[in-house]
């Protein structure tokens, strides 16, 4: 395996571990929520053996309680189902509104521990490109885990896509300070490479762009 | 004896808190380590169950800032990740017996706060 291969390689599975290992942290806290409301309904059966009347309107709320839980793991599961088929036929087309949104939803936990809002901002037409969809994950992932080290007293990093005539750029705004620490993505030549996409840093708009060609075959 | 609890999970901090009230516990709960440092202030707590993955300030950092203000107050940590760092983390900070892995069992996790409070003289 090549250096640059292996350096990809080692990326990726890098970043299919942080992602997955976050789901399951998600999906744990789930089921942590549902054990507690469960004991709850338990503790209230066992009260009324001793003869103490359960409320019906708080067996109706602990229900809905559950029913929220399950619907949030439903989100979460379907989350990391699109995540582990990204790697199905690598390059395909993907619209890259969609694909920032589900990177941020991955995303979201990370930057809620470090204390960062993130937002999406989609273009007025779908921009879509043919592209290697993981690679691409992984290559966003990169960056946004820059851009929240980095990221302005308002600690909200912004996401958007652009068209750029033959091809789409994905644009981090609301930077502080990111010259200087780009070398940590610089250094993923292979992933850019790969994408045969090409990596700006604007220091007076302070955002980090990836500029994607329309079909990575051509 | 007074109890801290803190988890960014308001759902299942309030539900815990419940609980161990109709055991006969009573246990404040805070969702953020700032606000847990600001409870602090005010109430003199001998127990603080603390999830290690909170946002800002982590578990692990808020229980050094808590024990840095308050040496007598006893440390048992909740985590939804097994990962053999935060074990080694966590088992650090508060002993391999005092480091829970949710969904936690309540017996289980007042049998802790009961070891751990034995250590300053007190229970449950």
């Amino acid at each position: 395996m090549s250096g640059g291969l292996y350096a990809v390689s080692e990326s990726s599975l890098q970043f299919f571990g942080a992602m997955t290992a976050s789901i399951s942290h998600e999906i744990n806290n789930v089921l942590a929520i549902i054990n507690e409301n469960a004991g709850l309904l338990e503790d209230f059966t066992l009260m009324a053996d001793k003869g103490v009347p359960i409320d019906p309107e708080r067996l109706k709320t602990l229900a809905g309680k559950i029913m929220t839980q399950i619907r949030r793991a439903d989100k979460i599961i379907k989350k990391m189902n699109k995540f582990a088929h990204s790697v199905d036929g690598p390059i395909k087309r993907v619209n890259l509104g969609d694909l920032i949104e589900l990177v941020v939803a991955l995303s979201n936990r990370f930057a809620s521990m470090r204390g960062i809002t993130l937002e999406v901002k989609h273009p007025p037409n779908p921009v879509i490109i043919t592209t290697n969809v993981f690679f691409l994950e992984n290559l966003l992932w990169l960056c946004l885990d820059l851009a929240m080290d980095v990221t302005g007293p308002d600690k909200k990093v912004t996401l958007s896509v652009e068209t750029a005539g033959i091809g789409g750029v994905i644009r981090f705004s609301g930077l502080e300070d990111a010259h200087g620490r780009m070398s940590n993505i610089a250094g993923n030549d292979g992933l850019l490479g790969a994408l045969k996409g090409k990596l700006d840093i604007d220091l007076e708009t302070r955002d980090i762009s990836v500029t994607l060609p329309s079909d990575i075959n051509n | 004896m007074r109890i801290l609890l803190v988890d960014d999970e308001r759902e299942l901090i309030t539900t815990l808190s419940e609980r161990l009230a109709i055991r006969g516990i009573d246990a404040d709960w805070a969702t953020s380590g700032e606000e847990a440092l600001k409870m602090a202030e005010v109430e003199s707590y001998d127990l603080a169950v603390l999830d290690i993955k909170i946002p800002r300030i982590s578990g692990v950092s808020l229980k050094k800032k808590l024990q840095e203000k308050y040496p007598e107050m006893k440390f048992i940590f909740m985590t939804g990740h097994g990962s053999e760092n935060d074990f080694r983390v966590g088992s650090i900070e508060a002993g391999p017996e005092f480091y829970l892995v949710k969904p936690v069992d309540i017996k289980t996790l007042i049998e802790r706060m009961n070891e751990a409070l034995e250590a300053k003289g007190g229970a449950l």
